[in-house]
């Protein structure tokens, strides 16, 4: 895996990631840059569903709010630390993932798109309701929580840190399943299912797998983002605007590639936020997303990366 | 013991209406396999007809009800040729996310022009009393309506030309054009139909409850839910699903916490769409 430049152009690029904001001492830029992480992380697992075995998983966000939930219970009601209870949070999800998966994914296409809307209002829902968890108010953080890291402002920039980690882990992951056996069953799957069936591919199997491993680094990367927020509650933790959104910067990118998702996340946060700060645009941020997604969907279904490779075929050997 | 069944025709009354929306939704699905995720919008945009047609033109509210039938069916038509027709036949995901692109540029539009405040159309019409208990007029009479609708539906689609070559179209693509029949304008209008459909039980539910931009939301989860139930791809299905919806809620609401409802009907919609996936009411495929 690590013979071909592509895995290293990741780690230095994550490393530069990391490091610019802590050597500028740049705060906004540092909470920019948290939030293309974050979504680059959601895009990036959710390509494992949607690129490779082509189910549209609409209620992605449901991983990272549960695994933010778990986190901060375990942290305010048990006081663990932090990076553990973010760690518990993502094995209980991938856990729950995977058994759920089991039963969901008997669905195929649009059914299965459906179904994955329904889990995520339901758990939401539930959310609402359950008292432990604060119910519709949700989870605050006392600042005492934040001693362990030494202090908040410390602890801020180690949450920025760690998710540098996890968005170049989950570009690794796709990068290495993309180029093992497991993988080349996915995109059978997503190509065609009946014939990967037949032709030896596991297919119940790998696709409640691939739904566990999309849950894992969104859940954990859900931990450490509320926690660094210091709150959570239902509505945002478990919004579908967002959960879309991720898809739209999926497609940006061009759904299927490596780091596709990621420059499509990246693109999309730092327009998303010139929108939002310019006068006159920042109530047409929808719109324009919309007619941007609509643009690509029907005119460039490759995305950028796809655009790119063919304008360039020989982009395809170190940009994957 | 009344109460509940006060409480249960009440949910029936407004399952109807559901239902009506759910005719639109799968309407769609079963002429061209898209399901439409701007559902939600066009019935948002139903329910400010209702109020241009109230407030700006001072006109008695149920005026609203066919104007947005034609002007839905006109807006869905250019919908249809905006966003829909270059995915059509192409992966679920392309049509999925091209009619959720629609949703966004929709509500982002509604939502610069009316804010997110919630709106309010009183409508007057009697209400009917009985043994103590009251049932509104509106309510009988939107239910009314969407029967009547879902009933000109059923005749236009099973007593006219155009409605055999819809159904032609929804069964066999290639053979319907090899017959002759103009598949693009029959699917174009089959989703004219459907976004008419939606629009009109958007106009509907404003005159029952007050709404906001974001009410799409809550009410296309809903025809989801009532389409499992009724099968998706089958219009007469949905009028039941959304009746059948309309009776869980009347029966549950006396039980347990309002906060629980949404629960039961997600939990029953994943259930329904993995034990059932051609629906409760699935005797065939319209």
């Amino acid at each position: 895996m690590w013979r071909r430049p592509f895995p290293w152009l990741i780690v230095g690029a994550a490393l530069l990631y990391a490091l610019f904001p802590y050597f500028t001492d740049d705060v906004g830029l540092r909470e920019s840059l948290l939030l293309a992480a974050i979504y680059i992380i959601l895009a990036s697992n959710l390509n494992l569903m949607i690129g490779y075995a082509g189910y549209v998983n609409f209620g992605n966000i449901v991983f990272f709010g549960l695994g933010g939930y778990i986190c901060l219970y375990l942290v305010t009601g048990w006081h663990w630390n932090v990076i553990l209870a973010a760690l518990a949070g993502g094995v209980a999800v991938s856990a729950v993932a995977l058994l759920f998966g089991l039963g969901i994914l008997r669905l195929r296409g649009a059914f299965f798109a459906l179904a994955t809307i329904g889990v995520n209002q339901a758990v939401q829902q539930l959310v609402v309701n359950f008292e432990p968890w604060g119910g519709a108010t949700g989870i605050y953080l006392s600042l005492d929580s934040y001693g362990p890291l030494g202090g908040p402002m410390q602890a801020l920039w180690v949450m920025y840190l760690l998710i540098v980690v996890l968005t170049a882990a989950s570009l690794l992951a796709s990068y290495a399943i993309k180029n093992s056996k497991f993988g080349l069953g996915l995109i059978a799957i997503g190509q065609n299912e009946d014939a990967a069936a037949i032709l030896g591919v596991p297919t119940a199997r790998y696709k409640a797998l691939v739904y566990s491993a999309s849950a894992f680094l969104p859940a954990v990367a859900g931990g450490l983002y509320f926690f660094k927020s210091g709150i959570i509650e239902p509505t945002s933790a478990f919004s579908l605007q967002t959960s879309i959104e991720a898809i739209v910067m999926l497609m940006l990118g061009g759904s299927g590639t490596i780091i596709g998702p990621a420059f499509g996340a990246f693109l999309y946060e730092e327009l998303r936020g010139f929108l939002l700060t310019t006068e006159y645009l920042s109530h047409f941020q929808l719109v324009i997303a919309g007619a941007l997604l609509l643009v690509i969907v029907q005119f460039a279904p490759g995305g950028l990366l796809g655009w790119l490779h063919r304008q360039w075929p020989r982009s395809r050997r170190w940009l994957e | 013991m009344f109460g509940i069944l006060a409480s249960v025709i009440d949910g029936i009354l407004v399952g109807a209406v559901y239902g009506l929306a759910a005719m639109g939704l799968t309407l769609i699905w079963g002429v061209m396999n898209v399901i439409n995720l701007a559902h939600g919008a066009i019935i948002v945009l139903g329910m400010f007809l209702l109020y241009l047609v109230v407030y700006s033109l001072g006109l008695h509210p149920y005026v609203a009800v066919p104007t947005t039938i034609v002007f839905g069916f006109l807006f869905g038509i250019v919908l249809y040729w905006v966003g829909v027709h270059r995915v059509i036949g192409r992966p679920e995901l392309m049509s999925l996310l091209s009619t959720f692109a629609l949703n966004m540029v929709l509500i982002g539009l509604g939502t610069a022009i009316w804010s997110t405040s919630p709106y309010n159309v009183p409508v007057d019409m009697p209400s009917v009393s009985w043994r103590g208990y009251t049932f509104t007029g509106t309510h009988i009479t939107a239910a009314i309506m969407a029967v009547v609708i879902a009933g000109l539906l059923y005749l236009l689609l099973y007593h006219t030309r155009v409605g055999k070559a819809v159904r032609a179209v929804a069964n066999n693509r290639e053979a319907a054009e090899l017959t002759g029949i103009p598949t693009r304008q029959m699917l174009s209008m089959a989703f004219g139909l459907g976004v008419a459909l939606a629009g009109v039980s958007g106009t509907l539910i404003a005159t029952l409850f007050p709404f906001t931009v974001l009410s799409g939301e809550t009410y296309q989860l809903n025809s989801f839910v009532v389409t499992v139930l009724g099968g998706l791809g089958n219009p007469a299905g949905a009028l039941m699903g959304g009746v059948a919806l309309g009776l869980i809620e009347g029966l549950a609401t006396p039980f347990m916490p309002v906060s629980w409802i949404p629960i039961v009907e997600f939990g029953l919609f994943v259930f329904c769409l993995i034990a059932f996936p051609r629906g409760i009411f699935a005797f065939s495929k319209a």
